[in-house]
C-alpha cells in the first residue's frame, strides 16, 4: 500500500474516501489533547513522587561512590570502596543475618499463629467480634509508643513480664531480656508478634471469607475431616492472601527501624540492630553519609531483588484473585 | 462477617475458648497494665507492682493532661496527619483517575512506576532525603514531614483508588460527556462524590500512617515546637525515665486518640488494609 488515498480510491464505491490531511491533522490533534488530558492529571502526584521518592533513592545510589559528610557537593569519589567495607564490616553483616532471622522467625511462628487464629475467629465462637477487634488493635498504635511500652514491661526485674514469670515460679525463664545479647532478639520479636499477627490474622479472615461455603458443605458432606478441608481447601484458595501476607511481613522485617530504635537503639553491643539503625548511626550520629547512602543503595537492592523475583515467581498467578472489596466491609 | 457462610458449626469445645481467653489476655494485659500503674506513684509501683492501686493516685494523668506539651504534641500530630490525608488523597485522586478511565501511551509504565514504590522501605530514602529537605530549608518546618509522607503514601492510595474509580460503569461517563462535561468536570461532580466510601477508606489509612509515623519527625524536627506525638513518647521517656508511673500514665494517653479513632473508623481501616494488600 503506497499510500491510503490511492488505496481507499481503488477498493471500491462503498469504501469511504476521506481526503487525506485535514482529518489526520484532527484526529492527531485530539490523540495529543487526549494525552496531555491524561498526563495532566498525573503531573501533581508524579512531581511529589519524582521529586520526594525518586529523586533521593537516585541520589543515595550516586552518593554511595562518594566519602562525604554530607555538606557540599560528594566530591570525593571513591568507586566501589564504601560496598566493600560494607560487606567486611561485622556489624552489617550481622545485620543481614538478623533480618533473615526476623523473616524466618516470622515465616516459622508469626503467620503461622495468625493463620491459626483467623480459622479460630472465622468459626461461629462467642466474642469473635471483641477478638478481632483486640487482636487487631496493637496494630494502629505506634512503634514508638509500642516500643516505650514493651521496654518497661520487659525491664529487667522492675518490669512485668519478671513479675509474672516469678508469681508463677518461671524466674528462671526472666532475666535480661533487651538488655541480654542472646535474647534481645527473641524478645524483639515477641513483641513485634504482639503488635502484627493481627493485621495479618485480619488478611487471612478476608481470604477466608472469600471461600465459598459450599465448598465446605460438600467436603463435609463426602466425609471430609476439619484437618483434611483445611489442607485441601482452605490452603489452596488462601494461598493469594498468604503470599501477599509473606511479602508484607519480609519487606517490614527489611525495613525494621522505630521499634528498635525506641528500645534498644541497637544494643546491647549491636546485637539488635538492624539496616535502618546502622544506617541511621553512620549518616545522622557519625556523619559517613557517603558510607551510609551505600547502606540504603543494599537495602533498596535487596528490596527490589526480592519484590521483583517474588513478582516473577510468587505473585504473578494471583495479582487479579484479590480477596475483597475496598469498601470496609469485606472483614 | 457472617458465620453462615463461613463453617456453620459453631465452637463449642473448651480448649479452643481457653486459647482465646490466654491470647486475648496476653494482647490486653499490657495496656491495662500501663494504665494501671499510671495510677500508682512510681514509690507504689516497684513495692506493689502488679495488683491495683493501694490508692489512686490520678496526678500523674491530671499533669499531663494540663501540661501545655502534651497538648502541643496532640496539635501538632492532627495538623500534620490531616494535611498529609488531604494532599495525599487529593493527588492520588487526580492520578487514579487518570489511570483508571484514560487509556494513554506510558500509562503502564507509570503506574508501575507508582506500585514500585510500595515495595521499597522508606528507610532507604530517609537520608537522601533529609540532605534534601534541609536545602530545600524544610527542616523544623511541618511541610518536611507533611510533603514526603503524602509522597510515600501516593503508590498505596492511587492503587485503592484506581480500583474503585475503574468499577464505575463507562456507560456514567458517556452520558456526562453528552450533556457537556469535560474530563475535570466529570471527575469532580460525578466520580468524586460516588467514590466517597473509597476515599473515606484511604483517607483513615493516610490518617493512621501518618499519626504513627516516627522516622520522619525524628529526622525532620530537632526544635520541639513540632514534635508529633511518637517522638514526644520517646523524649518524655528519655526525660522522666525512673519516674515510671509518669511515664506510664503518658503512654497511655498517647495511645488513647489512635484507639479512640480504631473505635470508631475500624471497618474503614481493616477494609482499606485487605484491599491495599490484595490490589497490590
Amino acid at each position: 500500500m503506497t499510500s491510503t488515498y490511492l488505496s481507499d480510491t481503488r477498493s471500491g464505491p462503498d469504501a469511504q474516501v476521506r481526503p487525506p490531511t485535514r482529518p489526520d491533522r484532527a484526529r492527531t490533534r485530539r490523540r495529543v489533547l487526549h494525552w496531555l488530558t491524561a498526563v495532566g492529571f498525573q503531573l501533581p502526584a508524579l512531581a511529589l513522587f519524582g521529586v520526594l521518592v525518586l529523586l533521593p533513592i537516585l541520589f543515595a545510589l550516586y552518593a554511595s561512590f562518594f566519602r562525604w559528610g554530607g555538606f557540599g557537593m560528594p566530591s570525593d569519589y571513591t568507586g566501589t570502596d564504601n560496598f566493600t567495607r560494607l560487606f567486611q564490616d561485622d556489624v552489617f553483616l550481622g545485620d543481614l543475618w538478623r533480618c533473615l532471622l526476623l523473616v524466618g522467625l516470622s515465616l516459622a511462628l508469626q503467620l503461622p499463629f495468625a493463620l491459626a487464629m483467623a480459622v479460630l475467629l472465622n468459626q461461629r465462637i462467642r466474642g469473635r467480634a471483641v477478638y478481632r477487634m483486640l487482636f487487631f488493635a496493637p496494630y494502629v498504635l505506634s512503634e514508638a509508643i509500642t516500643g516505650v511500652l514493651f521496654g518497661m514491661i520487659f525491664a529487667p526485674d522492675q518490669g512485668l513480664a519478671d513479675h509474672v514469670l516469678g508469681a508463677i515460679g518461671l524466674d528462671g525463664l526472666g532475666g535480661e531480656w533487651f538488655s541480654d545479647p542472646s535474647t534481645v532478639m527473641a524478645t524483639l520479636f515477641l513483641v513485634m508478634t504482639w503488635k502484627y499477627f493481627g493485621f495479618h490474622m485480619m488478611l487471612y479472615l478476608a481470604g477466608l471469607q472469600s471461600i465459598p461455603a459450599e465448598l465446605t458443605e460438600a467436603a463435609i458432606v463426602d466425609g471430609a475431616g476439619s484437618w483434611q478441608r483445611f489442607r485441601h481447601i482452605t490452603l489452596p484458595l488462601l494461598a493469594p492472601t498468604l503470599r501477599i501476607s509473606v511479602f508484607l511481613s519480609v519487606i517490614g522485617s527489611i525495613q525494621l527501624f522505630d521499634l528498635v530504635w525506641v528500645v534498644t537503639a541497637g544494643g546491647p553491643d549491636h546485637h539488635s540492630e538492624t539496616m535502618a539503625v546502622t544506617m541511621f548511626q553512620y549518616g545522622f550520629k557519625r556523619y559517613q553519609v557517603g558510607y551510609a547512602s551505600a547502606i540504603s543503595v543494599v537495602m533498596f537492592a535487596i528490596s527490589l531483588v526480592f519484590a521483583l523475583a517474588y513478582q516473577r515467581f510468587v505473585l504473578r498467578r494471583d495479582l487479579a484473585g484479590a480477596t475483597t472489596n475496598m469498601r470496609g466491609d469485606g472483614a | 462477617m457472617n458465620g453462615r457462610r463461613t463453617s456453620g458449626t459453631s465452637v463449642r469445645s473448651l480448649p479452643l475458648h481457653l486459647v482465646l481467653v490466654v491470647v486475648g489476655a496476653l494482647m490486653a494485659v499490657p495496656v491495662l497494665y500501663a494504665a494501671l500503674s499510671g495510677f500508682k506513684s512510681t514509690d507504689e509501683l516497684s513495692a506493689n507492682p502488679v495488683g491495683l492501686p493501694r490508692s489512686w493516685v490520678t496526678s500523674n494523668y491530671t499533669d499531663i493532661l494540663r501540661s501545655g506539651s502534651f497538648w502541643r504534641l496532640v496539635g501538632n500530630s492532627t495538623l500534620i496527619a490531616v494535611a498529609t490525608t488531604v494532599l495525599v488523597v487529593a493527588v492520588s485522586a487526580l492520578a487514579a483517575f487518570s489511570f483508571a478511565r484514560f487509556a494513554f501511551r506510558g500509562r503502564e509504565v507509570l503506574f508501575t512506576v507508582f506500585t514500585m514504590g510500595l515495595m521499597f522501605p522508606f528507610a532507604v530514602a530517609a537520608l537522601p532525603l533529609f540532605l534534601l529537605l534541609r536545602s530545600m530549608n524544610l527542616l523544623d518546618n511541618p511541610l518536611g514531614v507533611i510533603l514526603p509522607q503524602a509522597a510515600f503514601g501516593l503508590p498505596m492510595t492511587i492503587i485503592i483508588l484506581r480500583g474503585f474509580f475503574r468499577e464505575i460503569p463507562g456507560e456514567l461517563e458517556e452520558a456526562a460527556t453528552l450533556d457537556g462535561c469535560g474530563p475535570f468536570a466529570f471527575f469532580w461532580r460525578i466520580l468524586l462524590p460516588m467514590a466517597r466510601p473509597a476515599l473515606g477508606t484511604v483517607s483513615v489509612l493516610a490518617v493512621v500512617t501518618s499519626w504513627n509515623n516516627f522516622f520522619l519527625p525524628l529526622l525532620v524536627f530537632n526544635d520541639s515546637t513540632w514534635w508529633t506525638i511518637p517522638v514526644g513518647v520517646q523524649q518524655f521517656q528519655g526525660q522522666y525515665a525512673t519516674d515510671y508511673a509518669r511515664v506510664f500514665a503518658y503512654l497511655v494517653l498517647a495511645m488513647v486518640p489512635a484507639l479512640a479513632f480504631y473505635s470508631v473508623a475500624e471497618r474503614q481501616l481493616v477494609g482499606g488494609l485487605t484491599a491495599g494488600a490484595t490490589k497490590g
